[in-house]
């Protein structure tokens, strides 16, 4: 199971990183150098259905798992519905008192 | 007090002395600010201690002299100097974990292990230099530089608690808070020549402790003997409200037991030391073995059992441990985007072009590595070929102590580290830095107790032997420990 380039930038941006080009390289060759040692776990007989830890201790059956997605984050409304102004995604609100400001603070 | 007398004296003697009133608190603090300054603890130097304000503990001595005199008793750590590594919360000194993501963060709250402390009279005196959230073996991966072994100035002092061994190691304080997720208190101890003990898990809280790995984090200390070791983990240990990990077990005295034996001339009579051949490869290093050897003798000597055993599944632990521990860290380090910790980007493209921007800037190569790696093995497709199988084997290597335990064995005898202190700089393949957790990252996948002691010098470098107990039975553990050092006297440090 080789990482590709593809796969290191797909993982970069659901890790929320920014992965130059120049490093990309060096990426893809230091996480299959890792990934070749964990490969001995594939042989291991951990012997399935012998779970002996408490049954409040046990993971559920499955876990439900949300999609490898990097796309926007979900809200139940959008953006502009609820703030007066944004911008590039950003919500614009007034300027705080405590956000010194030499003359609006005048008294 | 003199000033060459300060590193000589445990945190129990100190303790004593201020609560006698021969010493106060406040020339304890001068004394150990001193000695940092005396060998170079400085970011230019050693680059052992990140942040401290020698003004601010100087006030809280001042107030615990005025406690001291006002009550009956002080306590069990009255005006000890405490050094606390960069990845536990503390009031009033920044809490970084040696990263560029976190600079200029100051903690509203401290740690509970900390909070503890100080209720015993200790007091913070810096905050130490470590590897960049605690990931990484050799303290080289902080985003301030890297620490240097004070025992020999080009070589490595271990990680990722580095700066936390190197206060000790150097004289600065007798006690000193790390943290251990693979190994990162016992290996630095080892590469310093001190003591390093790690608990039970959910024995100490991590309420306070930036969260690394959150089933392998553990609050753990150094000290420069069993004793002093010890007692930090008594007075740091018990349930806490604020961590639902942290189990509540009634804590025993780990040091009574000390004060009893210290005189039977076989104290570890009806003890049996188990010493399990995966960690006795062919290729350890000599040196390392033949002080192991000559431990087991003392060991023999002091009336214990010592029988061969076996562990079958300690080859997993490093693979296994760096797919759950990159997993969990890729989770835990999603909160740190810029936003409500840290510097942020001066222009991004948009909200996720500036986490992106801050996340890339702040995070150092180590981090940005796991941080992909624990990303990739929970990703669709992936997620059950590694780290569903690594839990399933995590159970393996956990119910391999419960068997040895089960079978009669009190306490494990192994080496802490694979090698001594390497230089700095001469690691750079990624998975060879990984295996100088070998020994230690089992104990942390179990969750089971450990310890690193000084046992003698290979080459004139420290050999930690280590000693591993079944859960919270600590005291079994410390018992062997002091009985050893004991034994060992002047023979731990050549």
């Amino acid at each position: 199971m080789a990482v590709t380039h593809d796969d290191v930038r797909h993982i970069a941006e659901l890790a929320r990183l920014g992965v130059s080009p120049e490093r990309l390289d060096d990426l893809v060759r230091e996480l299959n150098g890792i990934l070749m040692h964990m490969e001995v776990l594939a042989q291991v007989d951990t012997g399935a259905g012998e779970d002996e830890s408490p049954p409040f201790d046990r993971p559920p059956a499955s876990t439900p798992l949300r999609a490898d997605s990097s796309g926007p984050i979900p809200m139940l409304l959008p953006l502009e519905s609820f703030a007066p102004s944004t911008r590039d995604g950003f919500i614009i609100v007034p300027r705080l008192a405590s956000h010194d400001d030499p003359i609006e603070s005048a008294p | 007090m003199s000033a060459a007398d300060f590193p000589t004296l445990t945190a129990d003697m100190i303790a004593a002395r201020v609560r006698d009133g021969t010493t106060s608190p406040a020339d304890i603090v001068r004394a150990s600010f001193a000695r940092a300054r005396g060998v170079g603890a400085g970011r230019d130097q050693l680059n052992i201690i990140l942040w401290s304000d020698e003004n601010a503990a100087l006030e809280e001595a001042e107030v615990l002299a005025t406690q001291i005199a006002g009550a009956a008793t002080g306590g069990v750590l009255s005006g000890v100097p405490i050094a606390v590594k960069d990845n536990i919360a503390t009031l009033g000194l920044p809490t970084t974990c040696a990263s560029k993501i976190l600079a200029g963060y100051v903690s509203p709250y401290e740690a509970t292990a900390v909070t503890r402390l100080r209720e015993e009279g200790a007091i913070i005196v810096g905050k130490t230099n470590c590897d960049e959230f605690a990931m990484g073996s050799s303290t080289e991966n902080s985003a301030y530089g890297p620490t240097r072994n004070p025992v020999d100035i080009r070589r490595v002092p271990g990680g990722s608690s580095g700066g936390s061994a190197a206060a000790v190691a150097a004289g600065i304080v007798p006690i000193a808070l790390g943290s251990e997720t693979g190994g990162s208190v016992r290996q630095p101890a080892a590469f310093c020549g001190i003591v390093g003990a790690k608990p039970t898990y959910g024995r100490i809280s991590r309420y306070g402790l930036v969260a690394f790995a959150s089933s392998l984090d553990h609050i753990s200390a150094f000290a420069r003997n069993v004793d002093d070791a010890a007692l930090a983990l008594e007075v740091m240990a018990g349930v806490d409200p604020r961590d639902s990990t942290s189990v509540d077990v009634p804590v025993p005295s780990y040091r009574e037991q000390f004060v009893s034996r210290a005189t039977v001339p076989q104290p570890l009579t009806g003890v049996t030391i188990g010493v399990p051949r995966e960690y006795f490869p062919e290729q350890l290093d000599a040196g390392i073995r033949h002080y192991c050897d000559r431990a087991l003798d003392y060991l023999r000597e002091l009336g214990a059992t010592v029988r061969d055993v076996s562990l079958p599944h300690t080859s997993l632990a490093i693979p296994c441990y760096y797919i759950i521990a990159p997993a969990e860290a890729s989770s835990n380090l999603a909160r740190f985007e810029g936003v409500r910790y840290g510097p942020r980007a001066a222009s991004a493209d948009g909200l996720r072009g500036m986490y992106e921007a801050n996340r890339s800037a702040g995070f150092g190569p180590e981090v940005t590595r796991r941080v992909l790696l624990g990303t990739y093995v929970l990703s669709a497709g992936y997620y059950d070929a590694y780290y569903k199988k690594a839990q399933e084997v995590r159970k393996l290597i956990t119910r391999d102590f419960t068997n040895v335990f089960a079978d009669g064995v009190d306490v494990l005898f192994t080496p802490t580290t694979p090698t001594t202190a390497f230089p700095i700089g001469s690691i750079s393949d990624p998975y060879e830095m990984y295996l100088s957790d070998i020994f230690t990252a089992t104990a942390n996948l179990a969750g089971v107790p450990g310890m690193s002691m000084p046992i003698g010098r290979a080459d004139n470098l420290p050999v930690g032997g280590q000693l591993l107990a079944d859960h919270f039975d600590e005291p079994a553990m410390f018992r062997v420990a002091y009985a050893l050092e004991q034994a060992l006297g002047e023979e731990a440090h050549r």
